[in-house]
């Protein structure tokens, strides 16, 4: 009997082995995070024209992605790593896993957005962490919604805010560096104090403030959530009955949103250069940046290539969102998180 | 058996122990420990002066005792009914409260919130009920809730260890002792305890370290200010990148459960008696009083209520789409709507779910196997050292262990890093405590007079292993495969910090339809977790039918 248990147990196992058996072709991999995505046959065209398998890996979300790239450094797990962001730029580059490459596609996207003046780290994406609020709600109560931060100390926004916790939360980290930049370092904890009296929930991640407690969820009880940009259109794409309007809004007020930008790099360490440069461009080449706004829910860097409708409709920019350089971010990260827990949750 | 053969037994584990978890720890660890950057130090000497990391180890260890005293509490009358009723549906009971097991901490979460969250269910019924415009139960972001939390994940550790054990005790010890006059009670506490120690001990000791490490559950339901050691492990290692400081709380956590678990391998061997137990569990009489059935139902109901209604609410939620009941959330999974390689097929995904948790069973079941041979005949010294060794996995920091296996791992023969072996490996050394476990306290159960009698009457060592040891030990032998089943399932440890390459699984499909908004996204995500209950539930029946049909018991 206890023969034919394993041998059960070892068929069912070589079927699932099987199944994954690699491929033959020169085999280029990119290292990403979970929240990487792009369509099918996008890949397939970038394999075809190359001759390449293309291997994508994920690693956590963007913090624990880069950490890894960081700690195989001398031995790395990939070419290619995309995902590194803004708030992360500076640990990337000091870390040095990443080659120069000035590829001739950085000529269409736009300077703002090129952080690194080595070309080590190449943009590809960027998109707008702000504040969101159920329109239902507000035009029920006769409300109106919030236009700016400081709305959110109001008595009448008692109560209605979820954030999340910057320690554990990289929408949070990103609002937390928007006050930073909009009240200053000697400014942004009052913020807070305030923000806190006003009875605002921390939530751990994006996902429990969204889904628990935006009233947009089931069950949920305050109207107004710190999320995306382009959570509006989404909520229009993956509705389950057909919507004309959007049912949430962005706040994109000036100085009210923080801008992620997103990188990608060639890890130093590559035995295939020339490839991984192939995948870079790639990247950014109008058929992969036209692919990211419904993938990823961000805006592609390079801003000729044409929109979804979804995305014209319902997604606004902000005009004037906070920047901060990498520089200040990786040295102020660790002492704003600090305050900010000192200040907020003790 | 000789002892230098003995310690064969033993080598397999020590050997997969080595290469998976003490080389990756000791990579990750002298990385960290390197005098390479004298900021970082900063931190450590913040970490020895620090009123706060005393706060929190002790925080951390007191939650951890809660909760186990609560688990236990809930679920030891529960094992007491499961142990000496038969009734319909048992077998099919059992298996439904490991299910819980296996649910992503955020669906947990949901479920929860859903059920009594400030605009959950209960509270809605309430206000209506009664006329409030308040809620009434605000337990969001109190230790309460995520108390409950742990009592629902571990119930069934409870109930599967003890009552498993209890079943098997003979009942002519409770008899005679009755027949001397004792009461229901003094039997209870004199008689029945004491033999059940060395189940209610193991089953403790899991609950325990497994609260001890808790993350999720504690920072979604408890809120961001209560946090465990291992929340502080994550904030420093992932987001301010700060290893040092990780790994010196990652070494306190291990030093700390170490200790703990030597303490409690040298009261498990003293608890443990060979007592002969029953290779089939004793019934009372198959016609039950009123007595009875109040027990069983008063049971059942409590079961219901305590580990039914979160799963029920995931249910209700996967099928309440905004156009009443319906399917539209499962048709949804099968629809790959932006054409994106992000898309997982909920085949695959099942696919490869069950060939990560099959591949893990195998692995903890032969090891854990082989280490409990070892452990029931071993002499104390080296028993109370090594036993404490293979549990350790299971209080290891998830990100410290998944770090060092990028470190360590990295050439051949041993570049598993981005290899579909590795989560499977991965599982296996947190199943692994679970199988020893399951199989130890049974092990030892076993008289050796009764071996010895065996053998004198002439059997072959083959067949006094096949007619005394494996019926008493296969029953236990499937506990610690369910576990390790649901363990893989579930993907606990180190795996969500691992780099894997498109092997999605039913847990990773579900984090990623609730990391983006839309109302589709939420309703596929319940419909994704109640086909991960369903998928464990159906492997938990195969495994049961794959069960040597030796052992007779439904238990």
């Amino acid at each position: 009997m206890r023969c034919k248990f394993f041998a059960i147990l070892l068929t069912l196992i070589g079927l699932v082995a099987h199944g994954w058996a690699a491929e033959k072709k020169p085999i280029l991999t990119l290292m990403t995070h979970d929240s990487f995505a792009v369509g099918e046959d996008v890949l397939t065209q970038f394999e075809q024209q190359h001759g390449v398998a293309l291997k994508i890996i994920k690693s956590g979300d963007a913090g624990a992605a880069l950490n890894q790239a960081i700690l195989s450094k001398a031995n790395p797990l990939a070419d290619v790593f995309f995902g590194v962001d803004n708030t992360f730029m500076s640990r990337a580059l000091k870390a040095g896993i990443f080659m120069a490459y000035a590829s001739p596609l950085l000529s269409k996207i736009p300077d703002e957005l090129e952080l690194d003046p080595h070309d080590r780290l190449l943009p590809v994406s960027y998109g707008d962490v702000c504040l969101n609020y159920d329109r239902e709600w507000f035009s029920e109560k006769g409300m109106d919604p919030p236009q700016d931060l400081d709305d959110l100390l109001k008595p009448a926004f008692k109560g209605l805010t979820v954030v999340q916790n910057p320690a554990t939360s990289s929408p949070g980290m990103a609002f937390l560096l928007a006050t930073v930049g909009r009240y200053g370092e000697a400014g942004y904890l009052n913020f807070w104090q305030q923000l806190r009296a006003n009875d605002a929930y921390i939530a751990n991640g994006w996902t429990d403030a969204y889904y628990g407690q935006f009233t947009r969820a089931k069950g949920g009880t305050r109207p107004i959530v710190v999320s995306y940009a382009s959570s509006p259109p989404a909520e229009v794409f993956y509705s389950e009955t057909k919507l004309d309007e959007a049912p949430t809004a962005a706040v994109l007020g000036s100085q009210t949103a923080f801008r992620q930008i997103e990188f990608v790099g060639i890890l130093t360490g590559t035995r295939q250069p020339e490839l991984a440069a192939k995948l870079v461009d790639f990247m950014l080449d109008s058929r992969f940046q036209r692919d990211i706004p419904l993938h990823m829910w961000v805006f592609p860097a390079n801003p000729t290539v044409p929109l979804p409708d979804v995305f014209v409709r319902y997604t606004h920019k902000a005009d004037d969102p906070v920047m901060l350089t990498p520089e200040t971010i990786e040295a102020g990260r660790e002492r704003w998180l600090e305050a900010w827990t000192e200040t907020v949750l003790r | 058996m000789k002892l230098s053969t003995r310690y064969l037994l033993i080598v397999p584990s020590l050997i997969f122990m080595g290469l998976f978890y003490f080389y990756p720890l000791a990579s990750i660890f002298s990385l960290s420990f390197a005098p390479q950057d004298n900021a970082a130090f900063k931190g450590m000497e913040k970490l020895l002066s620090s009123a706060y990391y005393l706060r929190l180890l002790w925080f951390t260890f007191w939650q951890a005792a809660v909760s186990t005293v609560f688990t236990l509490l809930l679920a030891l009358p529960a094992a007491y009914v499961f142990a000496r009723y038969a009734f319909r549906g048992k077998a099919l009971l059992l298996n439904l409260t490991t299910i819980p097991f296996v649910l992503p901490t955020v669906v947990t979460a949901a479920a929860f919130s859903a059920l009594l969250g400030r605009g959950g269910l209960v509270n809605a019924a309430l206000m209506q009920l009664f006329g409030l415009d308040q809620p009434l139960i605000r337990l969001e972001h109190t230790i309460w809730f995520f108390l409950m939390a742990h009592v629902f994940y571990n119930f069934t550790v409870v109930l599967r260890l003890v009552g498993g054990f209890w079943a098997r005790l003979p009942t002519q010890i409770h008899e005679a002792a009755r027949m001397l006059g004792a009461t229901g009670r003094v039997v209870f506490l004199k008689v029945t305890l004491p033999l059940l120690a060395p189940a209610i001990l193991a089953a403790s000791l899991l609950v325990f370290i497994f609260c001890f490490t808790s993350f999720g559950v504690v920072l979604i339901l408890g809120g961001p200010r209560l946090a465990t050691i291992e929340v502080e492990i994550f904030r420093q290692a992932v987001h301010l990148f700060n290893l040092p400081v990780a790994a010196a709380l990652s070494l306190v956590q291990i030093l700390f459960t170490f200790g703990l678990m030597a303490a409690y391998t040298r009261l498990e061997r003293r608890s443990s008696m060979a007592l002969l137990p029953e290779t089939t569990p004793i019934r009372t009489a198959l016609r039950l009083g009123p007595k009875d059935r109040l027990a069983i139902n008063a049971c059942l109901a409590g079961m219901a209520i305590l580990l039914g209604a979160p799963i029920l609410a995931l249910f209700i939620r996967s099928i309440l789409t905004e156009n009443g009941l319906g399917l539209a959330y499962y048709l949804a999974l099968f629809e790959n709507r932006a054409q994106s390689i992000l898309y997982v097929a909920p085949v695959a995904a099942i696919f490869n779910s069950i060939g990560f948790a099959l591949a893990a069973t195998l692995i903890a079941l032969i090891l854990g196997c082989l280490s409990s041979a070892f452990l029931a005949g071993a002499k104390t010294k080296p028993a109370a050292f090594l036993d404490p060794l293979l549990m350790l996995p299971l209080s290891t920091s998830a990100v410290t262990l998944g770090f060092g296996f990028v470190v360590a791992l990295d050439e051949p023969p041993l570049n598993l890093r981005s290899s579909w072996v590795l989560p499977a490996i991965a599982h296996a050394l947190v199943a692994l405590p679970f199988v020893i476990r399951s199989v130890l306290p049974a092990w030892r159960s076993i008289p050796r007079s009764l071996r010895e009698a065996a053998a004198m009457l002439g059997a072959s060592p083959h067949r006094v292993w096949l007619a005394v040891d494996w019926p008493i030990l296969s029953r236990a032998l499937m506990v610690g495969a369910v576990f390790a089943f649901a363990i893989s399932m579930g993907e606990f440890g180190a795996t969500v910090f691992v780099a894997r390459p498109q092997t999605p699984t039913l847990p990773l499909a579900i984090y990623r339809y609730l990391s983006h908004p839309g109302s589709l996204n939420y309703g596929q995500a319940m419909a994704m977790s109640c086909l991960l209950m369903v998928t464990t539930a159906v492997g938990f029946g195969l495994l049961e039918k794959l069960k040597p049909k030796l052992s007779v018991s439904n238990f």
